[in-house]
């Protein structure tokens, strides 16, 4: 079976003809995306010297790296939309809607949208300009020569660490976002003490917010890496293609952001 | 006396030949060809006859579009995964070498031991050492491959495809670029592989080049093969190669009687 999938690999690399359609296109990526599902957990223990390495350096990259920039993403989305939200809610004394307004557009919807999106831009370029590169260089036959998978060596660490990456980030830039929100709440002189402000938050949360801000960040993740290693890596390229494919990438990687997050938006309003 | 059967490790049939860049463009038709263990096969070629393209499908990265390839007794079609296994016993030594580029000459020449031997990086150095040492790379182990000349990076990929101590070595215009002291040193250094060397075991390794120059690799008991006009020419041994009435390798080896003159 796992050599099934090697071989769909060397097909989709091989592949010369560029999309003809959009829905080629989908069919192409999502066909990568199961290849990289189906590798990620036939090979889960397939060279842990080399691939444990490289998962550990990828999180580091989509996760620990940005923890400044969300540090002060954190800081500038509490001042600018939590702080003014809550001082609006308190000035028509509807301070008892704060909680569950806070976990709507915070919790739900900005944080994990707003780590998406930054995470593409800063990660995912990167992402396609090096697999883009190896691409055109020929790194990748030299990868199949050696009898190294591309995608086993290639995406799925990118993949897993950008879907950490995320995860952790948006736990971080919530935990930030509300903590300065009140800060700036508190500076506006808001009649609301730190204890009632994260009681009626921790009230309005419930087990589902958890699961599925887990299964959501994750989400982003997976599809995210799958796009841009799609456009890196899947399509014959010449180096002047890679900032061209780059653009693409973006592009096409928040609209697959957002159609991800209607998907959960349908769910929190079925569950 | 009863003649002991030896299968070929390579074996084509009515192949036809798809390009890396457009794998539907046929570039070389109907190749007809065999590699027995221990032969040393020169594939001539002018840029662009698909001399790469050739050596991508018998190291088994790409099927033929018509025809049959076997490695090692495999088909390398896409419905037959069994052939995959045979990579790993192919080393493939790409033009310019296709060396990693984020990574030092050491760490490039470790990554398949650590990947297929599922060894830690430190676990692989002494080997790593041993063959760099070998291959006069020592001095440069730490250097990334775009901090080397081009005479060292082909050395390193040399050194990349050895790593795993393939039984078939493959090397897409290895002389290409080369210096002098260079060119000589990898020929005598093939010379030896081919007769086999110590360091892997004294077993005589089947070798496969691609050139564009002829002279270099003229003498030995090599094999010649001439791609021309999409089209692939056995033609045996080097006195057979002087004494052919093919056109396209007349005018080759005029010009590079002219070059070298």
């Amino acid at each position: 079976m796992a050599k099934a999938f090697e071989l769909a690999n060397t097909q989709v690399f091989r592949r010369a003809a560029m999309p003809k359609s959009w829905t080629d296109l989908v069919g192409r990526k999502l066909f990568l995306a199961l290849i990289t599902l189906g590798v990620m957990l036939k090979k889960f223990d397939v060279a842990n010297g080399v691939m444990r390495p490289r998962v550990r350096q990828e999180i580091a990259r989509a996760g620990m790296a940005l923890l400044p920039m969300f540090f002060f993403v954190a800081l500038a989305l509490g001042f600018l939309v939590v702080g003014q939200t809550v001082s609006a809610l308190a000035k028509v004394g509807a301070t008892d809607y704060l909680g569950s307004t806070m976990v709507i557009v915070v919790v739900r919807e900005l944080g994990p949208l707003l780590t998406a999106m930054l995470v593409l831009a800063r990660v995912g370029t990167g992402n396609v300009i090096e697999l883009g590169t190896a691409r055109a260089l020929g790194e990748v036959e030299a990868l199949e020569a050696l009898g190294i998978d591309p995608v086993h060596y290639l995406i799925v660490p990118r993949v897993i660490g950008m879907a950490l990456g995320i995860f952790a980030l948006t736990i971080y830039l919530i935990i930030g976002a509300l903590a300065s929100g009140y800060i700036f709440a508190f500076l506006q002189d808001v009649p609301l003490t730190p204890g009632d402000y994260y009681k009626q938050i921790a009230e309005s949360l419930n087990w589902l917010d958890f699961a599925l801000l887990a299964l959501k960040t994750f989400a982003f993740g997976f599809f995210i890496a799958t796009v841009t290693c799609y456009h890196g890596l899947a399509q014959p390229l010449r180096l002047e293609d890679v900032s061209r494919v780059t653009v693409r990438a973006v592009t096409q990687g928040v609209i697959v952001c957002v159609l991800v997050d209607a998907v959960f938006i349908v769910l929190y309003l079925v569950t | 006396m009863s003649e002991t059967f030896t299968p070929a490790l390579l074996e084509m049939h009515g192949a036809h030949i798809g390009a890396l860049r457009d794998t539907s463009l046929t570039v070389v038709e109907d190749v007809s060809w065999s590699v027995a263990p221990g032969e040393f096969w020169v594939v001539a070629g002018q840029q662009h006859s698909g001399k790469s393209d050739l050596l991508m499908h018998a190291a088994g990265l790409m099927a033929p579009l018509r025809g049959s390839c076997r490695l090692f007794g495999c088909e390398t079609n896409n419905s037959d995964t069994s052939h995959i296994d045979g990579r790993l016993r192919v080393g493939f030594v790409f033009a310019g070498g296709k060396l990693f580029n984020q990574m030092t000459v050491a760490e490039n020449v470790a990554l398949p031991l650590c990947y297929q031997k599922n060894l830690a990086a430190a676990e692989a150095a002494q080997v790593v050492a041993a063959l760099l040492e070998l291959l006069g790379l020592a001095p440069f182990a730490d250097m990334t491959p775009a901090n080397l000349a081009a005479n060292w990076r082909l050395r390193a990929a040399l050194a990349r495809a050895l790593v795993l101590k393939p039984e078939l070595l493959v090397l897409d215009n290895p002389l290409g670029g080369l210096g002098g002291r260079h060119r000589q040193w990898l020929l005598d250094f093939l010379d030896q592989l081919w007769r086999g060397h110590k360091w892997f075991g004294g077993r005589p390794m089947t070798l496969v080049v691609t050139t564009d120059d002829l002279l270099p690799w003229h003498g030995g008991p090599r094999k010649f093969a001439l791609l021309a006009d999409r089209k692939f020419f056995l033609l045996g041994a080097w006195r057979e190669v002087e004494s052919s009435g093919e056109p396209h390798l007349k005018e080759l080896l005029a010009e590079l009687a002219g070059a070298t003159m």
